[in-house]
């Protein structure tokens, strides 16, 4: 039952299976363990990211593939909710249209990317997903009849979301919001945890292993690539739809911005790439440490985060996931 | 049937293979001979479709291969085992068989089973690693692996493949003396079964001269000669292609 749903990806270390099921309680009883806002606010990121991280390390851990543009597909997400509920109004309606549109947008620019690009050497492929991405968020920027330019979007959200809603005594609107986050999360992280350790997902590997000799055994990377691609862009969609759905607002600066796609390649990087679960885990710790390192280590806590990257890389190249199964 | 027509690379100006016109019926295994640099390679790259020609055609019962992109080829029929070790390294043993396994079985589209539920894949797999004797190397990973056994890794991914033709690049160069007689019963059982193509390039002479119905010689990317082994193996040409080559018959 729990190999099957982990897709017989088990944790194979006694550390990291105790890491990961704290992690998991945690966000399951985030709300009443650490109450206030912030801690809420923080745990909804949390979650957010371990989906965002997960589908860039399907990319880049899985099948070797260095794409720029995944910040690009996460802020097509947002902007798909925010942009249906500013227009259409606070409605269930307008999100599902908002990630409809969202989802359909993200895959048919990932599939147009991938078709025409994909053939490329990997450093000509990041460097066009790095234009197509800056080029991206220049027009969210100027489209601001659209999307509120540079300000962004601040909408409302449907009312069963807001704090002043009551499901029952004790669960308001804000709770709801974070269990969709939360279940949704990981509905999707065990979805893509199934992706990759499904037939197509071994073929993934192959070509990240050797794409030409997964060429001579007979596989077409180029299709495999592209709809690798497009899984990813489309997980990262629905995680911008639901942090938009979480935060009410939407900015180039929460969902487009090139320091988002460096976070997520931190994430992916000192967790363990090519292991969903180090997604979780660097997307766990860096989000913890953007929010709390700053009040411990006073105003140089970014020299301090470097250094700690530093020092990761250099001690655990094969990420904290892999340190850990090495035992 | 697969056949080469006036096949040409040209590298520059240089052309590594030079015009092959060359037909290999199935049943027969065909021996290319020649001194290193002769072409061998490119030739086989050619007909599978790793390096495009410059002019000539390649066919495979008929059909015109020769726009074809390699994995097309491949699923048509034409295997590969490469001259230089070109494997999965991170993958284990058994890993590397079951992805040529799966080519063939139309799974490889399947996002949404456990891969290891698939149980008929891996078994195949299995047998495919037991052919090669590595039965006991199935889960380690295969850039761990000594040479011999990388070769036998290789000789299993093309069994894997189960292609009507069988391409062999030197497959027992840089194995050790026990490791020679698995792959060489190998070839000699895919032959045996007598409705396979096998075309095999090797500088073993005693190899060459035992195993195959007939041998063709490539020097300098021509084909220079193609009989009966004991026809051409005492040919002056051939004599005069190796001394004048590398002396590594
Ligand atoms: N990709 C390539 N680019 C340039 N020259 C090549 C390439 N591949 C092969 N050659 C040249 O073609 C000739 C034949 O090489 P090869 O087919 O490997 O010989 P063989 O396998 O008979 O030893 C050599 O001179 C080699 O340098
Ligand atoms: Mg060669």
């Amino acid at each position: 039952m729990l190999k099957s749903l982990l897709s017989d990806d088990l944790p194979k270390s006694r550390w990291l299976a105790l890491l990961l099921v704290a992690i998991l309680i945690g966000l399951a009883v985030a709300p009443f363990l650490f109450p206030g806002a912030k801690s809420l606010n923080v745990a909804a990121r949390i979650c957010v990211f371990i989906v965002l991280a997960a589908s860039f390390d399907l990319l880049l851990g899985y099948t070797g593939i260095v794409s720029f543009a995944h910040t690009m597909f996460f802020g097509i997400g947002a902007y798909g909710v925010a942009i249906a509920l500013t227009r259409m109004g606070p409605g269930w309606d307008a999100v599902a249209v908002g990630v409809g549109a969202g989802l359909v947008l993200a895959i048919a620019l990932a599939v147009l990317i991938g078709l025409f690009s994909l053939r490329l050497r990997t450093i000509f492929f990041a460097m066009i997903t790095l234009a197509v991405a800056s080029a991206f968020a220049i027009l969210a920027s100027q489209l601001s009849d659209l999307t509120g330019g540079e300000d962004g979007l601040n909408y409302r959200l449907p009312v069963a979301l807001r704090p002043s809603f009551k499901l029952f005594e004790g669960f308001n609107g804000r709770l709801l919001d974070y269990y969709i986050v939360f279940f949704v999360s990981l509905a999707l992280l065990l979805g893509m945890l199934r992706i990759v350790n499904s037939p197509f997902g071994s073929v993934l590997m192959a070509i990240r292993e050797n794409p030409f000799r997964a060429e001579a055994i007979g596989y077409r990377t180029v299709v495999y690539r592209t709809l690798a691609s497009c899984i990813a862009a489309a997980a990262a969609a629905l995680a911008g739809a639901l942090l938009a759905l979480w935060s009410a607002q939407a900015s180039p600066d929460t969902t487009l911005s090139f320091d988002i796609m460096v976070d997520i390649l931190l994430m992916v990087v000192i967790g363990g790439m090519g292991t969903m679960y180090g997604a979780v885990v660097g997307a766990v710790l860096l989000v913890l440490a953007q929010n709390y390192l700053q009040a411990l280590l006073g105003d140089r806590w970014l020299l301090w985060l470097g250094l700690a990257f530093i020092l990761c890389v250099y001690f655990f190249p094969t990420g904290i996931v892999g340190r850990l199964r090495r035992r | 049937m697969l056949e080469t027509d006036s096949l040409t690379i040209r590298f520059g100006g240089h052309a590594a293979v030079d015009g092959v016109s060359c037909a290999f019926k199935p049943g027969t295994l065909t021996s290319i001979v020649g001194p290193n640099g002769a072409g061998k390679t490119t030739y086989f790259n050619l007909i599978s479709g790793q390096l495009p020609a410059t002019s000539g055609t390649v066919r495979l019962n008929g059909q015109d291969i020769t726009a074809l992109a390699a994995p097309r080829r491949t699923r048509l029929g034409l295997g590969r085992a490469f001259q230089l070790t070109n494997l999965f390294p991170n993958l284990s043993a058994l890993e590397n068989v079951r992805l040529a396994v799966q080519v063939k079985s139309g799974k490889a589209l399947d996002l949404f089973s456990r891969a290891s539920t698939h149980r008929e894949l891996t078994d195949r797999a299995r047998e495919h690693l037991a052919a090669v004797s590595l039965s006991d190397r199935a889960d380690t990973v295969a850039a761990t692996l000594p040479h011999g056994d990388q070769r036998k890794l290789e000789v299993a991914i093309l069994l894997a493949l189960e292609p009507d033709i069988f391409m062999f690049d030197e497959p027992t160069a840089g194995m050790s003396i026990d490791d020679v007689p698995t792959v060489l019963d190998i070839i000699a059982a895919i032959k045996k079964r007598g409705d396979k193509t096998i075309l095999l390039v090797e500088h073993k002479m005693d190899v060459v001269r035992s195993l195959s119905d007939r041998i063709v010689v490539l020097h300098q990317g021509k084909l220079v000669a193609d009989g009966l082994p004991a026809e051409v193996i005492n040919s002056d040409i051939v004599r005069e292609a190796y001394l004048g080559g590398a002396a590594d018959g």
